[in-house]
């Protein structure tokens, strides 16, 4: 078997093994919390249930991905030496950095599938509500002029869907992609999943802080010396995932300029290749 | 620790150097595009407690301005004026893009809590009623001058800016300034701009300008003649003494059909 079809057995392995642990199960959850929040919110004008339903969601998107994410990567590398799979793999032609690269591709696939049935899930839940609205407005506007109709169905359709949203999403999925890549370049070094867990978590939150410490570090302010290198350290190793953060604003209406948002996909896949490459670079040397 | 792992750390410091200028430019870009412009600072920290301040620093500024948005409409129930307006606050701070945020505090200062103050039954001077109604409709203009620096591309909070003026503080001027600038917006409905000329003319010293305005939307056709229009530009014609022949009624006028 050749190296890419090789990568692809593994990654669908890898894909196979997630959905058996039942990983899907989280969406019942995000169901809950999407239709849940839709049916509570209806005391609210449509345009602020339309605003809490895409705040919740794309939230819940993004708590949902990066907890698969670091949760799914962080514990293959053990649970492979500890099922001795890892073992009857390697001891086939195959690079060792092949291996990683097939199950970073099957959590990948992991992620997408997650996050494409979170999207079309709250999708759905937009449209029904966009649907019940109009036919709301339409009762309630019996008589008027055709133009006032509408006018009136216009600014129900801006509030729902918007095009940016889609941007939005991709964004979210590159973000938990990167987190992963994260993930596997730390178990690489790690001896346990907990280790790996807990520091993931730690990098997240150091992550979102990077761009304050970077503009800290390069404002140049007269502050402590210890202090300035602590930021220096903060912004040269980790990566800023604040960057990543688009959706708050999407959400608000703020439509991304193709140049950031290829920048930000850019910056994405440049960590991802990045942190691989060093998660294969370490690897290659481990003991196993 | 072996040799890869040390060069692995080596490289990461490496490649924090390397892309330290493409994180910068975009950092400028997503500013230059009103991305991220929320202030996480002690006074929000201070408002929002530890964990709602740690969730805004990790991503998570919509949901939990959500979250307080709710928290305001529960306050609204029990009208409790002064927590909302303090909530508001919160939430137009960690969403200052929404102009729906910025637009319903305002509405909810200027209209509904002012309209409370004002029928505050436990307050039995009136000057201070008046006063503390005075208070709520300044509360609800800075929220929309606010919003309006943050949203500098938007119609909608010019023109409800121009509202609060006009009905709250009765400040024509200001009110047909702020409705100007509305209509000058690209994607501004045509209302923003028959406003605008409503105002000018009620603005002492600008009635010339104001029938100029008028008669510049009357011209561009059926779409701005609306009776108000028709009637207030008749009504002008007659105070500025405007000559029979260039009224918009006189047979000689080419757009006449």
């Amino acid at each position: 078997m050749k190296l890419p079809g090789v990568t692809l057995a593994i990654a669908r392995n890898t894909f196979t093994e997630l959905v058996r642990q039942k990983v899907f199960y989280f969406l019942l959850i995000f169901a809950l919390l999407v239709i849940g929040n839709s049916a509570f919110m209806a005391k609210f004008s449509f345009q602020e249930q339309f605003q809490m339903l895409k705040d919740i969601s794309l939230g819940a998107m993004s708590v949902f991905g990066s907890i698969i994410a670091i949760l799914a990567t962080a514990n293959f590398l053990p649970k492979d030496m500890e099922d001795r799979t890892i073992y009857t793999i390697l001891a086939k032609p195959v690079p060792r950095f092949i291996y990683l690269l097939g199950k970073l591709c099957g959590i990948f696939s992991l992620l997408a599938v997650s996050i494409l049935l979170m999207s079309a899930l709250f999708l759905a839940v937009l449209w029904i509500r966009e649907g019940t609205v109009l036919a709301e407005t339409r009762a309630q506007l019996q008589g008027a002029t055709p133009e006032e109709i509408a006018a009136a169905v216009r600014e129900v359709t801006n509030a729902t869907f918007n095009i940016n949203l889609i941007p939005g999403i991709v964004v979210i999925f590159l973000k938990s992609a990167l987190l992963a890549s994260l993930t596997l370049f730390l178990s690489t070094f790690a001896t346990s999943s907990i280790f790996t867990i807990l520091m993931a978590t730690a990098l997240y939150f150091i992550g979102h802080l990077q761009s304050t410490a970077r503009e800290y570090w390069l404002a140049g302010v007269d502050v402590q010396w210890w202090s300035r290198l602590l930021a220096a350290l903060v912004s040269l190793l980790f990566p800023d995932l604040q960057a990543f953060n688009l959706t708050d604003d999407i959400i608000a209406g703020a439509a991304v300029p193709l140049a950031l948002f290829a920048g930000t996909v850019g910056l994405g896949l440049l960590y991802i290749l990045v942190y691989f490459s060093l998660s294969a670079l370490v690897f290659s040397g481990r003991e196993l | 620790m072996n040799w890869r792992k040390t060069s692995a750390l080596a490289l990461v410091f490496l490649f924090g150097a390397a892309i330290l200028p493409v994180q910068i430019r975009l950092d400028t870009e997503a500013r230059a595009a009103h991305f991220r412009k929320t202030a996480l600072d002690l006074n929000l920290r201070e408002r929002i407690g530890q964990a709602g301040f740690l969730a805004a620093l990790s991503g998570f500024r919509s949901p939990l301005a959500a979250i307080l948005w709710i928290q305001a409409h529960t306050a609204w129930e029990n009208t409790e004026w002064g927590r909302m307006a303090g909530i508001f606050d919160t939430v137009t701070t960690l969403q200052p893009r929404s102009i729906l945020y910025w637009d319903m505090s305002a509405w909810h200062m200027a209209w509904n809590a002012a309209v409370a103050a004002m029928q505050n039954e436990k307050q039995p001077s009136e000057a201070l009623r008046i006063r503390a109604q005075r208070e709520y409709f300044r509360i609800g203009r800075d929220f929309l001058e606010r919003g309006i620096l943050n949203n500098p591309d938007s119609y909608q909070l010019r023109v409800q800016l121009g509202i609060v003026l006009r009905d709250k503080f009765e400040d024509h001027c200001a009110a047909a300034e702020a409705f100007l600038k509305a209509a000058a917006i690209p994607d501004a409905p045509s209302y923003c701009a028959r406003f605008a000329g409503y105002e000018l003319a009620k603005c002492p010293g600008r009635e010339r300008e104001a029938y100029a305005h008028l008669r510049r939307l009357y011209l561009q056709g059926d779409s701005q003649r609306l009776p108000s229009l028709i009637n207030l530009l008749r009504d002008m014609e007659k105070r500025l003494d405007i000559p029979q022949a260039e009224r918009i009624d006189s047979p000689t006028q080419p757009d006449k059909n």
